[in-house]
């Protein structure tokens, strides 16, 4: 079985809605993230979403484009490098599912088959490609299904008809876009939200999660009530990115991850 | 060869819609709304109507005949896409997109710029419609092309500086498809050349074949039969899409696209995405890319705004790969050249675009006997470079005061 399916299964069983935080890796470094995830996992998080870094983040917003310049940057961190942190955060002890979160151009420059085999072997439960639509998505939804990575499609208030087709063919859970537009803090979500979500809701047995612009606990608990899952991205980011001169200061490291933890644990409520 | 693109928008393994599902009912959409419109004649006749008697088309097919002498080898002919209203070839594209935006109840119109030609070219018939428009634009193209700049805010444009990346058209076309997925409802994206995810390299091609079928109906009058070689400038690929696809069935007439080499293919500094790019997805579509290994895609550079793309439209892709049309680079100093001399012998000052064509046509014309026959689109012309050209030539602007 998959881990982010005996994750929401367990979740259900106790009536809790999980909490995705998403991280870019490598920002401010690959120790650092490793190390983020384990103070997030302790602090309540459910699963994790990898951002891998990409010099054309279309679907993201300032905040996680400028975590992404960062890592590029000044790391050069590539998809391999992200898949290995699951790796050694999972040597570390951490045990909750690992979602990568990556635009397709890596994933097809690095080669599908030899992509699903290093996923697979490194201990990744799902995939997220935002710019693989329905359309262009067989071939890796195929190799995906047969290494058991759940391939989670994102559906948004605009996919109308369209919801029913991405629901039925989805694995592991349904990641429904809460607003138009991109990755990024925002207070208002869009009009049509709350029936949105029923639409899904309506259309999968699977789990569904809610994600764009949820950053604060207010946010998580409107959701909670709807969806079995909350990603939390931006927001987490942005407290990434105020943290940096404190994690890179070996005596202050431990207050910065504090900071990051405090605030995830928070929106946990 | 056969019809492309196919009902995915698959110019063989090319194209296709890498979009965030966000934008996907907006395709959709606007493909089901070109299916219909292309057919419908009162649309045609509105889209002709403009460009006869707004652009001022027909453009002239003229005979270069100095040129043609100083190079000594074949006739070149140049088609004029220069003495369209706006300058340059881009309002072709406009114009149908406009029409096309107005018919689909859309307000609001977004478009991207490089040069600039494109975004005057969308403030233009944003003015003529009455639509609202923003005009994304490079903070660096900004500096490079004020004049440009000024020229959209007087037709009434909002011109949007973009900050992000490497702050020129690729940065600028992701906050372009960043606004329209934040605004999908109700604004129409006009994207400016044959990329970006299905239907826009298949419509502006469309939009833009009016070059090359005007070019063929010129060339058979001027000369009786068809040209030996076809030569235009790529960056995003329209102006060359526009001339290419006409013949694309007719083997014996070459066709060339002269990409942008910056200060050589040998350095990281160039646009060369079919001479060092590899196959990638970018932008909403699978093509040719300029990347590194691992998939990053890496910044362009040339003297050419317009060209200083690490993309290229899938269609041209699939006609590199099946052997149909050769891409070859050309560099900034090269282009430079090609501009000074053609301003010397014709008279007419092409834009640093065009002045990549007209620079392969100095190296191929020579080589060809002179009964051939060498069609160059010359897509703008150079007012808008005018004073980036005085920088790099080093003449002192305040000289003459």
């Amino acid at each position: 079985m998959n881990l982010i399916d005996t994750a929401f299964a367990r979740l259900k069983s106790e009536g809790k809605t999980a909490l995705i935080p998403f991280l870019t890796m490598g920002d401010p470094d690959l120790q650092t993230s490793v190390d983020i995830i384990q103070a997030l996992e302790k602090a309540g998080a459910d699963m994790i979403e990898l951002g891998v870094p990409y010099s054309d983040p279309l679907a993201d917003g300032p905040v996680i484009q400028r975590a992404s310049e960062r890592a590029l940057l000044h790391n050069s961190i590539t998809l391999v490098d992200c898949i290995n942190v699951a790796e050694q955060a999972r040597e570390a002890g951490v045990e909750i599912p690992f979602i990568l979160f990556t635009y397709y151009n890596p994933v097809f420059q690095y080669g599908l088959k030899a992509f699903f085999e290093l996923v697979q072997s490194k201990g990744i439960s799902g995939l997220i490609i935002p710019d693989l639509p329905m359309e262009e998505d067989e071939e890796v939804r195929q190799l995906a299904e047969a290494a058991n990575v759940h391939l989670i499609p994102l559906v948004a208030p605009t996919s109308k008809e369209r919801v029913t087709r991405i629901a039925r063919k989805a694995k592991g859970f349904v990641y429904c876009v809460s607003s138009l537009g991109v990755t990024g803090v925002r207070a208002d979500f869009h009009a049509g939200i709350d029936e949105f979500l029923a639409t899904v809701r309506e259309a999968t047995d699977l789990p569904i999660a809610v994600g764009f612009g949820i950053s604060s606990r207010e946010q998580v608990a409107r959701f909670e009530k709807q969806c079995d899952g909350v990603i939390v991205g931006s927001a987490i980011v942005r407290k990434i990115e105020e943290a940096i001169p404190l994690l890179q200061d070996t005596e202050q490291r431990e207050v910065g991850l504090k900071q990051i933890s405090d605030f995830v644990a928070q929106l946990k409520g | 060869m056969t019809q492309v693109p196919d009902v995915n928008g698959r110019f063989g393994a090319f194209g296709g819609r890498y979009v965030p599902e966000t934008l996907m009912t907006a395709l959709l959409e606007l493909e089901e709304a070109y299916a219909h419109y292309s057919k419908d004649q009162a649309f045609q006749d509105e889209v002709r109507y403009l460009l006869h008697k707004y652009s001022g088309r027909p453009t002239s097919l003229y005979y270069a005949e100095r040129l043609t002498k100083h190079l000594g080898g074949a006739k070149i002919y140049l088609k004029r896409e220069d003495l369209n209203h706006t300058g340059a070839h881009k309002i072709n594209n406009t114009i149908g997109q406009g029409v096309l935006a107005k018919r689909m109840g859309k307000t609001k119109i977004i478009a991207e710029t490089g040069a600039g030609q494109h975004g005057v070219a969308s403030a233009t018939i944003a003015a003529l419609l009455g639509l609202e428009c923003k005009v994304f634009m490079g903070e660096e193209d900004m500096k490079r092309q004020q004049l440009n700049v000024f020229r959209m805010q007087l037709l009434g444009s909002e011109v949007v500086p973009v900050l992000s990346g490497t702050r020129t058209l690729k940065d600028a076309c992701n906050e372009t498809l960043r606004y329209w997925v934040s605004h999908v409802e109700d604004t129409y994206y006009i994207l400016g050349s044959v990329t970006g995810p299905h239907p826009y390299p298949m419509m502006v091609r469309d939009f833009q074949r009016i070059i090359g079928d005007e070019s063929r109906q010129q060339i058979l009058a001027e000369e009786g039969r068809l040209p030996d070689y076809i030569v235009a400038a790529v960056g995003g690929g329209s102006n060359a899409m526009g001339i290419f696809y006409p013949f694309v069935n007719d083997d014996n007439v070459k066709l060339i696209g002269v990409e942008a080499a910056g200060r050589g293919v040998d350095t990281i500094e160039h646009a060369a995405t079919m001479t060092k790019g590899r196959h990638g997805i970018f932008q909403g579509s699978m093509s040719y890319v300029l990347q590194d290994e691992h998939g990053q895609v890496q910044p362009a550079h040339s003297i050419s705004a317009g060209l200083d793309y690490p993309g290229i439209g899938p269609e041209h892709a699939y006609l590199k790969d099946s052997g149909r049309a050769e891409y070859v680079p050309v560099t900034d100093a090269e282009a430079l050249e090609a501009l000074q001399l053609l301003s010397r012998t014709e008279g007419i000052i092409p834009a640093l675009e065009s002045a990549h064509a007209i620079a392969q046509t100095l190296k191929l014309a020579p080589t060809l006997d002179k009964d051939k026959v060498v069609v160059v689109n010359l897509s703008g012309r150079g007012d808008k470079d005018v004073e980036a050209i005085m920088g790099y030539l080093g003449v002192d602007k305040h000289e003459s005061h």
